[in-house]
């Protein structure tokens, strides 16, 4: 276990890389320049944000927790809302407007935040969807989420739209009338559904059931759609960080007291209702409809939606798409580390083929399922065979990236160091987006990862031992992470508090750990200058360990 | 655990940290504030109101029923031997409508379902000046002649907002409007 000034000088450099350096790095990482227009506009913002609220409390960066978070705020409210609405056509309006009256404090203010809620939810997830679509991150591995996502979006909309209609005034009246001559233009009704509105007596307490099936059941639909949308995915954020949850709740309460709900007129169906406060945020599709035609706007959507259900695939311009990891079952001994920290939930353990032996516990082996593994070699660096240390003239380990094998990481590294014996060396572990190009020094040794989490932290142990200077692990920024997990992973292994843990003997002053941003690598090349001047202010040190 | 503080430590702190966090929600509060409810919108100009042509009636069969004689009845199952036959398809129903002269409406409504034999319906609405009009309304739901089986003719005054439903029921004596 680290120290907290170990730890903090361990990380020093990254609160360099987090505060987010104008100035140009000394190198470009290669996703730096794969890095497609949206994904940078978007990165961009995200970044900017960043620098004034940190990663944990920037909304940008949690926009799918954030939504998790108003879904809970709308379950909340809406039981207590659901519990005192008459749901009759005749008495529905009376009982919301008594719910507001008595106590104002309670109902009024829950009915307001149930409202908001609903529009921030709403905002959310479009944003969500816009952040996934600008990073790319619908394919392959996530084209389930993406898919499940789209769904989702479509029955919040139509839960939120149906809202309205419960509440039977004159914007309810209006968004029931347009959305049922909306769905009259598709061929689906023997009988138009507007002739449901064409007079009081039409609107009875039977339709009134479907208002609050639309409104109650489809949000239950809701729960299981997110369960699935996240099903996926391992160690999904259900909830923002604490932060982030306590300035959205107090958002959410002072708009609520400050700009309370209010109900129109009560409907009345041989009047078009007058000008309404009308919510653009979740009601947008009626004025579009009166704007243009409801075959206009059924086309818009329909395309809309078949093209973000296309995009995943789409040809993509790197069309190969990357193997997925290997397990070697006479290496795997079925601790399950890989199992808990995969991302993509892509491994399962199943009773390993050579036997079990008697008396024992049964032996488990590790399965990556290819559909969903994202081949971020994260579950290499969790395996505790993928140590360095381990005799043989091959390293073979557990679970492998046959596209990045942890043994030509090795070879590299036992080359890298040969070829500067006597000389001083320093060796950067980073992932493809954050490592650092030949300019950062002729003295480093540059290793790429396909994610900081493939770094077994016996690596860093290894290197040390072999000769090097010092070691610097950099990775992607928090929350930046491609697969997720990654930075998070190899921080807690490195602090000691994650299998496999960096031994508690290894010299945490040769260590430094920086999250740069995408092609701006200064936090490297400052972590390189701090192990340097280290070495250079440290005579006695310089003689034993900088020098090899 | 002091770990774990020190990789929240990275998090920016102090004024600058808590000022932006209440100005972004601040502004996202605004926001959605805002677009809750502003700017209005009206669906229908002041100045006008709404006439709903709408029903849902069915045609008459495209032909008579006719009696079934005992030799053809014979040849039928026991269970199946109604002495009366009548054909399921029916007449689309055909309906105008003129506002002040001018013809708005002509729609000739299909009957519905597989076999042609359920209602035909019509749903339209026409935006118009509030104030008074002469209407005129026929519906033919035959299928013989190309006379028009019902037709009413009235003039109605409209207030701002009004809405006006024209409808069929045969109960009634044919078109009504209310």
């Amino acid at each position: 276990m680290l120290s907290t000034g170990a730890a903090a000088a361990v990380f020093q450099a990254a609160a360099v890389g987090a505060g987010g350096v104008d100035a140009d790095g000394t190198g470009t990482g290669r996703a730096g320049g794969h890095r497609s227009g949206p994904q940078r506009a978007w990165q961009h913002v995200e970044r900017r944000l960043d620098r004034v609220l940190g990663a944990k409390g920037n909304p940008l960066r949690h926009l799918g927790a954030l939504g998790f978070f108003f879904f809970w705020w709308l379950l909340g409210s809406g039981i207590y809302l659901y519990a005192a609405l008459d749901t009759s056509a005749t008495a529905a309006y009376e009982s919301i407007a008594r719910l507001s009256r008595e106590p104002w404090y309670v109902g009024g203010w829950l009915r307001s935040v149930h409202r908001y809620a609903a529009d921030g939810f709403v905002v959310v997830m479009v944003l969500h969807l816009i952040r996934e679509a600008s990073l790319g991150r619908f394919r392959a591995f996530r084209r389930h989420a993406w898919w499940t996502g789209i769904a989702l979006l479509l029955f919040a909309f139509t839960s939120a739209i149906g809202g309205f209609w419960l509440n039977w005034d004159q914007l309810g009246q209006f968004s029931a009338e347009a959305t049922a001559e909306w769905l009259d233009a598709l061929p689906l009704f023997a009988a138009p559904l507007s002739r449901n509105f064409i007079a009081a007596a039409a609107v009875g307490d039977r339709l009134f059931s479907l208002f609050v099936f639309v409104h109650v059941g489809v949000p239950l639909l809701m729960v299981f759609g997110l369960w699935f949308h996240v099903q996926r995915i391992a160690h999904a954020q259900v909830f923002p960080p604490r932060q982030l949850a306590v300035a959205t709740a107090l958002g959410l309460l002072a708009l609520s007291f400050v700009v309370p709900v209010a109900s129109h007129a009560p409907a009345d169906l041989s009047h078009a209702p007058g000008p309404l406060a009308f919510d653009w945020i979740l009601l947008s599709v009626h004025p579009l409809v009166d704007a243009t035609s409801p075959g206009f706007v059924w086309a818009l959507l329909g395309g809309t939606v078949l093209l973000l259900a296309m995009l995943p695939m789409l040809p993509r311009r790197n069309a190969a798409a990357a193997p997925a990891a290997r397990v070697d079952p006479a290496h795997c001994n079925g601790c399950r580390r890989c199992f808990v920290d995969c991302p993509y939930t892509a491994i399962t353990m199943v009773p390993h083929p050579h036997g079990q032996a008697a008396g024992r516990p049964a032996r488990q082996l590790a399965q990556v399922d290819p559909d969903l593994c994202a081949s971020c070699g994260i579950c290499v660096g969790a395996c505790p065979s993928s140590t360095p240390f381990r005799r043989g003239a091959e390293l073979v380990t557990g679970i492998d990236l046959p596209q990045r094998p942890i043994d030509a990481l090795r070879r590299e590294l036992d080359a890298g160091l040969a070829a500067r014996r006597g000389r001083r060396a320093f060796v950067v572990l980073g992932c493809a987006d954050a490592s650092c190009a030949p300019p950062v020094g002729a003295d480093v040794i540059a290793l790429d990862l396909v994610c900081a989490g493939q770094l077994p932290p016996s690596f860093v142990d290894y290197a040390l031992r072999a000769g090097a200077a010092g070691v610097v692990v950099s990775g992607c920024r928090e929350g930046d992470c491609a697969f997720r997990l990654g930075q998070r992973w190899t921080e807690e292994r490195l602090l000691g508090i994650r299998e496999p843990r960096l031994r508690a003997g290894v010299p945490r002053e040769a260590l430094r750990v920086v999250w740069p941003r995408p092609g701006k690598l200064r936090g490297v090349a400052r972590a390189l200058d701090d192990l340097r001047a280290q070495c250079d202010g440290s005579p006695g040190r310089a003689e034993v360990e900088c020098d090899a | 655990m002091p770990e774990q503080r020190a990789i929240v430590q990275r998090d920016p702190r102090g004024a600058l940290a808590w000022l932006g966090q209440g100005l972004l929600y601040a502004l996202f509060a605004l926001v959605v504030g805002v677009f809750s409810q502003w700017p209005p919108y009206r669906h229908l100009p002041s100045d006008q109101a709404l006439i709903k042509l709408s029903f849902s009636h069915h045609g008459q069969r495209i032909s008579a029923c006719r009696q079934l004689g005992a030799e053809e009845l014979a040849k039928l199952p026991p269970n199946m031997r109604a002495p009366t036959q009548c054909p399921r398809e029916r007449a689309p129903v055909i309906v105008e409508l003129d506002i002040d002269g001018t013809r708005v409406v002509h729609r000739v409504a299909s009957p519905s379902g597989l076999s042609k034999d359920g209602a035909s319906t019509v749903y339209h609405r026409v935006a118009v000046s509030a104030g008074e009009h002469r209407i005129a309304v026929r519906l033919k739901d035959s299928a013989a002649g190309s006379a028009f089986d019902y037709e009413r003719v009235g003039t109605v005054q409209l207030a701002p907002a009004r809405i006006l439903v024209i409808d069929f029921d045969a109960e009634k004596g044919g078109i009504v409007w209310q």
